[in-house]
Formats: structure tokens, C-alpha cells, sequence
């Protein structure tokens, strides 16, 4: 058959009009904030891992109202979240916004940061290092696993290492504790007004903690510092509101248990693939995100219990 | 005019085959690569077949590009030769082959992966046959072309060709690491330097396993492999070489009595 042009025009008209499948409806957070404390609101992530449907909103985000504006603890995955978040928060809060807060240098926290770079964005200086040093990568990998989500998204560093245990903005008084063991350097915050914990990824409830940076004995006596501030209620890094101090227990529980079954292993002479593969107990097992990352927690973490049960043979 | 047209076509077919191996097979992840690794890898054999009795376990994501644990498990199949293991993409597909002589048709070990990637077992039994399985992986990548870790401490040539290892005689399991750098020369400036092969024997000498390593193992190669329950009575010996030279020897001591 030859084409003739007005068999080709036609064509070309009827692919024209017909239903432009990829013009997909805009993504959007839908970021529902949920009052905890007297002026302070979390925003709750899912409690999965990272996947194309939740772009990345796996994370805890909360905001406390000051006579300066809103403080915000953690700047979210994506620069998607954090426009929806400074949009949210701006209006919600009639001062604005005073300064943000990053926990920690794992994505989902810190992500958000270059919609906040007018604001001061405090943080350990350690973790400062570190966002200069992985974020580039993370931001990367992050495209990899949850897509057009991330379009935009670039890494910023906090710009305000803090110097000291407290931080005071516009009257309101937090305790900022320098902590470790879920990376090298986490930050918790204490709302004195309110006896608050947001404890960022030392804390996690229902949710599986996760260990690419972890230091097992530095996180446990972390978790029994913030214990011992018997705080009224805690902002956990994933997970919902904890008011029975039930996420210390449970993560502290989750990392018990992580150290015996991989020395176990390691005594036993599995090699990684079996180590993931052992049975974990039901407890552990409902949490989200399971079995995935108890399998990275076995990447991450393996080698080093299976150097302690091989001795030095030459 | 149809009679050219048909002898034109006898003649093209075989050329369109040169590139074929012998046995084209139905490939489950269609990479378009099996042929090419049948040719290159296997020396293009003429009987071989997918086989579920070769199983390849690993996660489904490597979450460390330069540590990526895989399991290869062929103990369905008797009288195996060889196991060559290798990736469809990357820029060095061949990892390793493992000769189990004495043990089981088993073994564990860690490789680095450039890109997301089906990993095959290749098994050849010794009438010449061969099995083949795999998985896929998903990766991040990059786990190639990177300097190995150990160059950022100023000791790893001490460190270099110390063994670790433990034998575990009940369920016969014999698991070693070796401290080696296992520099692929994709790295700037860094030339191929690794561990070229590993055999272990008996006191007396008597043959027990033979690893032939290539450049995706990962840095400090770590190996699992299993013999029949009982069958370890002895300490092992494990020896090698790197392509510098280096050698490396070390005795696995006997411990009946560890788990």
C-alpha cells in the first residue's frame, strides 16, 4: 500500500485527538497535619518503605508554633514535600516560618531543605558533614525509588551548626540533645513547654528501624537517655504518636533482638543470603517494611559479626 | 524471480546464525545477552538447558554495591564439575568458578555490581553438560569503578593476604575471608590486582575445593562452602596468589567440637 499525505494527515489527526495517556493528574502529598501538643503538629508518613505510590512521604515531619513562626523538625523527602509543607505551615501559622531542624543525614529528613534556605536550618555539625558528603548520592538513589516525586530535588546542608543544648526561638524553649547510634550524629529535641520528644530516627513505632549508619550499643543507651526524660509524648522518626513511651520499648526490643540473631548466625556459619532468610519472630515480623529491611540490616551490619566469629588463621 | 529471491534467502540465513551459539535458549529475562555468555563464558556448548535445580539466591535489591551476598545452590544435581558464575550486564561479566571436588555442589560469596542485572550459574557435570540458572538484581550501581575501601587506612598492606576462617564440621561448613584490596582497574589510576585462585586441600595434600576468582569478587572475598555432614575430620589448608605475586597459605584448624 502507498501512503497517500492525506492518509498520513489523518493519521496524524486521529493520534492528535486521541487521550493523552501520559499526562498524568499532578503529584501531591495531600500532607494532613495532626495536632499532638499545645501548639505543636505532626505530620504523620506512611509507614512502608520507599515506593512510586508514596514518593518518598515515609516520614514523621512536626512544626511548633513560637511568637517568631513555626519551627519546623525535619524537612521531608522530596522538594515537592517541602513546598506543599512551607505552604501548609505558612498558613497555619500567621508569623510564618522561623527556622527548620534536621534530625539526621538520612534523605527522607533532610531533602527538603532548599525550599528553606531563607530560614535559619539547624543541625548537629556532624550531620552537616555528612549531607555534604552523601547527599548528592542519596538525592540519586532517592530518583531511583520513588521517581517524578523527587523532580527538582536537590541536596542542601543545614546552614546552622547548633553550639549548644538549648535552642530558644521566640520564647519557646527546646532541649537540643546531641545523640547517636542510629547514625553517627541524631539530634533530639525536647518541647519543654509541652514534655515532647521528637526523637527523629531513634525512635521508631510499628515500623521497622532502619541501620545503614547504625552503632547498636551507641543507639540503646540513646534510647534509654530519652527514656529516662520520661517525656509525655514522642514524635517518633516513622510511625504514629506515642504517648506510653511504647516506640522506646519496641525499637529498643527490635535492636535486642538484631544483635542476637546475627551473632547467632555468625556463630552458626551462615553466610549473608541465609542470615536474611532466618525466621524472625511475629513481633518483628508485622512491622512495616518487613522483610526488607531486616534484609538490609543484614547487608549493613553482617560483616562485622561474622569477622567476630572467624579468627585470624595466619 | 521467486526462485532468486528463495535461494537468495538459503544463503543468508547461516550468515544471519554466525553469531548464534549453538544452543539458543528460551531466556527467561531476555537481556538479549545469554547467547553472547554462552559463546564467551562457556565456550559455547553444545548441550546446555535451564535447569530449576541450579538455584541463584540473593536479595532483590543490592543495598551495598560493593558487598552483593549471593547464594548459588546445585546440589540437586549430581556429579558436578564446575559452577561459573557471571552477570548479563557489566563491565567484567565473568565472577568466578567454583570446582567443588570434594564438597557439595554449594557456595557463598560476595561480588560488586555495576548495574542492575540478572547473576546465572552455570553448572557442568562431568559428562560435559551443562545447567544453567540466575536472578535478577536491581542496583543502584557503581560498585566497579570505585577505589577500594581499604586504601583509606594506611595499613592494608599488612592486612594483605591475612585469612580468617572457621570450619564447622557438624553441618560442614567451612567459611574463610582473605583481606585483598580485589582492584578491578576501572578505577582511576589502579591497576588489576587480585586474588587469582584459592585451594583448599587436605593435610596430606589430598585435593578438597578449588575457587578461580576474577575481578567482581568483592574486596576481602569471603566464601562459604559446605562438604557432606561429617565429612570434615581434618584441618583444612587454603592457599592462592595474587597476579602480583603475592602468595597467601593458612590452615583452617579441625574444631569438632564447635556447634
Amino acid at each position: 500500500m502507498t501512503l497517500s499525505r492525506r492518509a498520513v494527515l489523518a493519521t496524524g489527526l486521529a493520534a492528535t485527538a486521541a487521550p493523552r495517556v501520559w499526562a498524568k493528574p499532578r503529584l501531591e502529598y495531600a500532607l494532613k497535619p495532626r495536632q499532638v501538643a499545645d501548639g505543636l503538629w505532626m505530620l504523620e508518613g506512611s509507614t512502608e518503605y520507599f515506593t512510586f505510590e508514596n514518593g518518598g512521604n515515609i516520614v514523621n515531619v512536626a512544626f511548633a508554633e513560637t511568637d517568631a513562626g513555626a519551627v519546623i523538625f525535619d524537612s521531608g523527602p522530596s522538594r515537592r514535600y517541602a513546598e506543599e509543607l512551607r505552604k501548609l505551615v505558612s498558613e497555619m501559622v500567621p508569623r510564618g516560618i522561623a527556622a527548620v531542624v534536621n534530625s539526621h543525614h538520612h534523605p527522607d529528613h533532610f531533602l527538603g531543605n532548599q525550599v528553606f534556605t531563607d530560614k535559619p536550618i539547624h543541625a548537629l555539625e556532624e550531620t552537616k558533614a555528612q549531607v555534604a558528603l552523601h547527599g548528592d548520592g542519596y538525592a540519586d538513589n532517592m530518583y531511583r525509588l520513588v521517581g517524578d516525586w523527587m523532580r527538582g530535588t536537590e541536596a542542601v546542608p543545614p546552614n546552622t551548626v547548633l553550639s549548644s543544648n538549648d535552642l530558644t526561638i521566640g520564647g519557646r524553649s527546646f532541649s537540643a540533645v546531641p545523640l547517636g547510634g542510629h547514625t553517627q550524629a541524631d539530634l533530639m529535641i525536647l518541647d519543654r513547654a509541652t514534655g515532647t520528644a521528637l526523637t527523629g530516627d531513634l525512635a521508631f513505632l510499628d515500623r521497622t528501624p532502619t541501620t545503614p549508619d547504625a552503632d547498636l550499643p551507641r543507639w540503646r543507651e540513646s534510647l534509654d537517655y530519652i527514656a529516662s526524660l520520661e517525656p509525655k509524648g514522642i514524635v517518633p522518626g516513622h510511625g504514629p504518636f506515642d504517648t506510653e513511651g511504647r516506640s522506646l520499648v519496641q525499637t529498643r526490643a527490635y535492636l535486642d533482638w538484631l544483635d542476637g540473631a546475627l551473632t547467632d548466625a555468625a556463630e552458626d556459619g551462615l553466610d549473608m543470603v541465609e542470615a536474611m532468610r532466618i525466621d524472625m519472630p511475629d513481633e518483628f515480623a508485622a512491622l512495616g517494611a518487613q522483610p526488607q529491611e531486616f534484609e538490609r540490616s543484614v547487608s549493613h551490619l553482617f560483616g562485622e559479626y561474622e569477622r567476630a566469629a572467624l579468627p585470624e588463621v595466619n | 524471480m521467486y526462485k532468486t529471491l528463495f535461494a537468495a534467502m538459503l544463503i543468508a540465513t547461516p550468515a544471519l546464525a554466525l553469531d548464534d551459539p549453538k544452543v539458543t535458549l528460551d531466556d527467561p529475562y531476555r537481556t538479549g545477552m545469554l547467547g553472547y555468555l554462552q559463546k564467551q563464558i562457556l565456550d559455547d556448548p553444545s548441550q546446555i538447558t535451564l535447569d530449576p535445580r541450579v538455584k541463584v539466591l540473593a536479595p532483590e535489591a543490592a543495598e551495598d554495591s560493593f558487598h552483593v551476598p549471593i547464594t548459588v545452590d546445585a546440589r540437586g544435581i549430581e556429579n558436578v564439575e564446575r559452577i561459573a558464575l557471571f552477570v548479563d550486564y557489566g563491565p567484567i561479566p565473568h565472577i568466578l568458578d567454583y570446582y567443588p571436588g570434594e564438597a557439595e555442589a554449594w557456595l557463598s560469596f560476595r561480588f560488586k555490581i555495576d548495574q542492575a542485572t540478572p547473576v546465572r550459574a552455570a553448572v557442568q557435570t562431568t559428562d560435559g553438560a551443562w545447567y544453567l540458572g540466575g536472578t535478577a538484581i536491581d542496583a543502584a550501581g557503581g560498585g566497579c569503578a570505585a577505589p577500594a575501601a581499604a586504601y583509606a587506612s594506611d595499613d592494608w598492606e599488612e592486612r594483605l593476604g591475612k585469612v580468617r576462617a572457621r570450619m564447622w564440621p557438624k553441618t560442614g561448613r567451612v567459611r574463610v575471608i582473605v583481606d585483598h584490596p580485589m582492584d578491578t582497574g576501572l578505577a582511576d589510576g589502579i591497576p588489576v590486582f587480585t586474588i587469582q585462585a584459592l585451594d583448599f586441600k587436605g593435610l596430606d595434600g589430598k585435593k578438597m575445593a578449588r575457587i578461580k576468582l576474577y575481578e567482581p569478587v568483592n574486596e576481602d572475598p569471603t566464601f562459604s562452602l559446605r562438604f557432606a555432614e561429617g565429612a570434615l575430620t581434618a584441618p583444612l589448608q587454603v592457599s592462592g596468589r595474587d597476579n602480583n605475586g603475592n602468595e597467601i597459605e593458612a590452615t583452617i584448624p579441625f574444631n569438632g567440637a564447635i556447634r
